[in-house]
């Protein structure tokens, strides 16, 4: 989130598309209750007819996998109607930036294609600069190539009634949402977005979310309060695990990871490649250094390159990511899988196939609270004959939340501490003990040896205790980062350095612990202001509340809205103040020629409606219908994503339409959560929803001749799988420009362990995903259903 | 134990307390509910702050534990987020302590057998390290293409949106940076 929960009261208009807080975020809809109560309006955009939409002030029908469709056809209204935030477009975005005349679009693809790769060459897509480097600009918006006009050419194609068409909603439903959306372009006042894994889950998924940014541009809604691109995150701590490297293309905070390439074999090469010429990554070599020595304490020295080649590099242009890993699985290239609360077998895509390949593995070892379907793979309820498999599988019981100590970050940054309430149940232990125990055997057995796999185990800094039972203080200070040479801690990230003088395990995290606080444990509720409660844990970066804040106030710093003031510049004490830490150099006034650029991440400052060179299929969002659709794509001739890559073919068989004509889709439920290894477990929630079931529109049911509870069998390319039918009004058949589709959904929550068991959804989805994340696209494939 | 609740937030906790029991158990008598709430199981326990270990909104939680179980736990009133509130899952935390389906003991299926069996800690753990390290031996690339890469893409890990900052940064720490694995990815991919 670029705001937190607290902060959704301040918006006029809340648009939620791809989520559904009421159900999977029960306690934040009081924020947007709260926002209702004070005259706000909200509008909700989903397939089916939500708890979400039953509380909206409008409510908007669309077909899965049409984000780009809907938003696309908002930023048309918007322009069309100059409903934008005039001063905020010209000198906060990169609006007047002049684009290179070798970038085009045509039919449905950007300039520079090639069809082998599935790629784009992305330099066709830059802006023109002079011949020293500096982007050229048009601040009349007038120049046909500045980004400007060429948005505006784009998107005039996204007309109403060919939007409709594709996305399936009522026309007049639809302009009443873009008016009630566009209205929040006014001067002083705020619309917020949010969304989850509707929105992310599809082959476009990073191109939905950039469209919702576009849009938030446009009507000056980033960096003020009530507004943003909000994240609903699914978990207690995926925003902390992301943070913190837990992916194969990132090291901590959001760094790239070294490839085995020529430019990446010395540190210098790396560094050079990976920091830009201007925007706050330029510190980008203080952070990586101060990570290394993290992580290679002594043995991270200027002679080493700081240890950088004990880290380990990547294959120059490999996927490693979780589908193109069970690909790997598949092929038989992995030996092991480690897991930590992790359950692919109910959570993965065609997760049949990825149970399959979990038999090619030597050994496994799963770290869990109960059993869950991934750990007991092998066995007969899962469909194995247990003397066939024969990879040795090694069980840890892991404790809970409130058994042990630790933070967690959630959705808007903020670091809560969790303090121990009761010691672990039996044997059980934390996940932080569990990993301690086993870095600590490792060293063990690696300690006399010097070969290349010893040297680098041998190198890692592990100082959290001389026991099997961590020291998390040490941890957090880590964490944080201190002066290699006094042990005191850093104040702030400003402070890291790039000569080995300084640590930090995750630098968006330095300065939670300075001295001797863990701010993450401080629990002063005093509202003192604009609802931030900058004394309440932490937030991250620097404890700022909300991201961009310089874009709330005007040109002269004054905010934008006396109502909705987040920092201003108070000439007299010469800095920025306000209810916000200022994300933004607090001393920079109006005197500096970057006064006016807000976005500090970005080179240039300006927050980008035209992203050149970041996305692989385009620097505009362009609508492609889903991997497995019922219709031809209405916009051009390209029907899926031009850069999406495809792994394992047999890992991803594909339905046609005439086979499987019907539009699925999965969500979750208020009582489950994820792949339900936790609360199919939990006795009462066991019981409040302890049956897989198929949500199927009147109209479908009353075609296919199904009742209320029949069992119904859904069929796709990958699989069949078998629940009860429940028929709702939530669904309705899509009356599209080619044809009318039924659309159905599932929750994809159940497995065969626990309490409540039942089918497992995923085994249904398509193995294919977004052409930038490489997030599977669970949320859109065609199936079919019938009677038992 | 280092728990920073305020003698104001802690008085506050307590009244909250006495109140939501009286509604459910003895009416809306206050004087009687304040009257009996010193024989109620928690009346002597000190809340422990924690947070939903669920979804993302981050809402607080107090337990209220003695040694050998968890006695009751609720929505923190002082928590700027959910005010005292909680939904469905947050409210039943308790049986994730209390659920007989919780798995107490290490466990070890051996190649091509039908059951678990319960191990000891140090059973699982050295088998766990020897297991890592014979794949991660026999794979391990110091170079590749003449360059140092320093990986394995034998040995694949996955998690952590659930477990701890702490515990991510030490997970991450030792299979990247320790152990040279390629194959690191947890749900936010999925």
């Amino acid at each position: 989130m670029t705001n937190h929960w607290n902060d959704l009261q301040f918006a006029d208009v809340l648009m939620v598309i791809g989520a559904n807080p009421a159900e999977n975020h029960p306690i934040s809809f009081r924020w947007i209750s709260k926002a209702i109560e004070k005259g706000g309006k909200l509008i909700s955009v989903d397939p089916r007819y939500t708890r979400t939409s039953q509380m909206a002030n409008v409510y908007g029908q669309l077909r899965s996998g049409t984000d780009i469709a809907f938003i696309g056809g908002m930023i048309n209204y918007v322009l069309e109607h100059e409903l934008y935030h005039k001063e905020y477009v010209a000198h906060y975005t990169n609006a007047a930036y002049i684009v290179a005349d070798t970038y085009k679009f045509e039919d449905g693809m950007f300039s520079g294609y090639d069809e082998a790769t599935r790629k784009y060459d992305q330099s066709q897509w830059a802006f023109k600069t002079d011949e020293e480097g500096n982007v050229l600009t048009d601040p009349t918006l007038t120049d046909p190539n500045c980004v400007y006009q060429l948005m505006k050419k784009h998107y005039a194609r996204y007309d109403i009634d060919t939007v409709v068409g594709v996305t399936g909603t009522d026309k007049d439903t639809y302009m009443d949402i873009c008016k009630t959306y566009g209205s929040t372009g006014e001067v002083g006042k705020a619309g917020t977005i949010l969304y989850a894994m509707g929105g992310t889950q599809h082959t476009v998924g990073t191109q939905n979310i950039r469209a919702y940014a576009i849009l938030q541009l446009l009507l000056g809604n980033i960096g003020i309060a009530g507004g943003g691109v909000n994240a609903l995150r699914g978990e207690s701590n995926v925003q902390g695990s992301t943070d913190f490297g837990l992916l194969y293309h990132n090291v901590p905070g959001y760094m790239e990871v070294p490839t085995g390439s020529e430019g990446d074999s010395t540190y210098q090469g790396f560094l050079d490649r990976i920091t830009p010429a201007s925007g706050y990554w330029v510190n980008k070599p203080k952070f990586y250094t101060s990570m290394l020595k993290s992580f290679y304490g002594d043995n991270a020295t200027a002679d080493n390159e700081f240890g950088y080649h004990f880290m380990p590099k990547i294959a120059p242009g490999k996927d490693y990511s979780f589908m193109r890993l069970f690909d790997a699985m598949h092929r038989k290239e992995l030996e092991g899988l480690i897991l930590f609360g992790s359950n692919p077998v109910v959570g993965g895509p065609n997760s049949f196939k990825e149970q399959a390949a979990m038999a090619n593995l030597k050994w496994m070892v799963a770290v869990d609270l109960f059993e869950t379907e991934t750990s007991a793979f092998w066995q007969k309820e899962a469909g194995n004959d247990p003397s066939s498999v024969q990879t040795e599988v090694i069980f840890l019981p892991a404790c809970s939340s409130f058994e042990k100590e630790g933070s967690v970050t959630n959705s808007g940054r903020w670091m809560q501490y969790r303090w121990q309430g009761i010691a672990p149940k039996g044997e059980s232990r934390a996940d932080l003990e569990i990993t301690h125990m086993l870095a600590r055997r490792l060293k063990e057995l690696y300690k006399n040896e010097s070969t290349p796999a010893a040297k680098q185990i041998n190198a890692l800094y592990w100082n959290y205790g001389d026991d099997d039972h961590p020291d998390i203080e040490l941890v957090c200070r880590d964490i944080n980062g201190y002066d290699w040479k006094t042990k005191k801690q850093i104040q702030s990230f400003g402070d890291l350095q790039d000569d080995g003088s300084t640590t930090a395990g995750c630098w968006i995290y330095t300065g939670f612990y300075p001295e001797n606080e863990n701010l993450a444990k401080r629990r002063d509720n005093t509202n003192e202001g604009m609802s931030n409660f900058l004394n309440w844990s932490f937030a991250w970066p620097a404890n700022r509340r909300i991201l961009y804040n310089r874009a709330s106030a005007d040109l002269n710093g004054k905010a934008w809205s006396k109502e909705r003031v987040g920092i201003e510049w108070n000439a007299q004490e010469g800095k920025w103040t306000g209810y916000d830490i200022p994300d933004f150099v607090a001393t920079k006034g109006p005197d500096d020629p970057t006064f006016n650029d807000p976005f500090i991440m970005m080179a240039g400052g300006k927050g980008a409606l035209y992203a050149a060179a970041k996305l692989n299929e385009g620097p505009f969002p362009e609508h492609y219908e889903p991997y497995e659709n019922p219709i031809s794509n209405a916009f051009s001739s390209v029907q899926l994503n031009p850069a999406v890559q495809f792994g394992e073919e047999e890992m991803n068989a594909k339905g046609e339409a005439d086979k499987y004509p019907i539009v699925a889709t999965t969500y979750r439920l208020s009582e489950h959560w994820q792949s339900g290894a936790m609360t199919r477990n939990v006795p009462w929630l066991a019981e409040l929803v302890n049956h897989m079931f198929i949500e199927i529109s009147e109209e479908l049911a009353k075609e296919k001749g199904i009742k209320e509870k029949d069992k119904v069998i859904v069929a796709t390319a990958r699989g069949e799988i078998e629940a009860y039918a429940m028929i709702t009004k939530r669904f309705k058949p899509y009356k599209l420009k080619e044809k009318t589709v039924h659309h159905i959904g599932m929750p994809w929550h159940f497995g065969y362990k626990g309490i409540a068991t039942g089918a497992t959804a995923n085994r249904l989805t398509p193995h294919i995903g977004c052409a930038n994340s490489t997030i599977p696209e669970y949320k859109a494939f065609l199936c079919d259903v019938r009677r038992v | 134990m280092e728990v920073n609740v305020t003698r104001r937030q802690f008085l506050k906790l307590s009244g909250a307390v006495a109140a939501t029991l009286a509604v459910v158990e003895l009416g809306f008598d206050e004087k009687s509910a304040k009257a009996q709430s010193e024989e109620f199981k928690i009346a002597k326990l000190t809340p422990t702050p924690t947070i939903c270990p669920y979804c993302s909104v981050g809402c607080g939680i107090l337990v209220y534990a003695n040694e050998d179980d968890v006695v009751y736990t609720e929505g923190d009133p002082d928590h700027p987020i959910n005010e005292g509130t909680l939904c469905s899952k947050g409210t039943t935390v308790r049986q994730v302590y209390t659920s007989e389906k919780r798995v107490t003991k290490p466990m070890y299926r051996a190649p091509g057998s039908s059951k678990w069996e319960e191990v000891d800690w140090d059973f699982a753990l050295d088998k766990v390290a020897k297991n890592i390290k014979e794949t991660r031996d026999k794979t391990f690339m110091e170079k590749e293409n003449g360059i140092t890469v320093n990986r394995t893409d034998a040995i694949a890990y996955l998690g952590g949106a659930a477990l701890d900052n702490e515990e991510c940064h030490l997970l991450q720490k030792l299979f990247r940076a320790g152990l040279g694995l390629s194959y690191i990815e947890h749900q936010a991919r999925i």
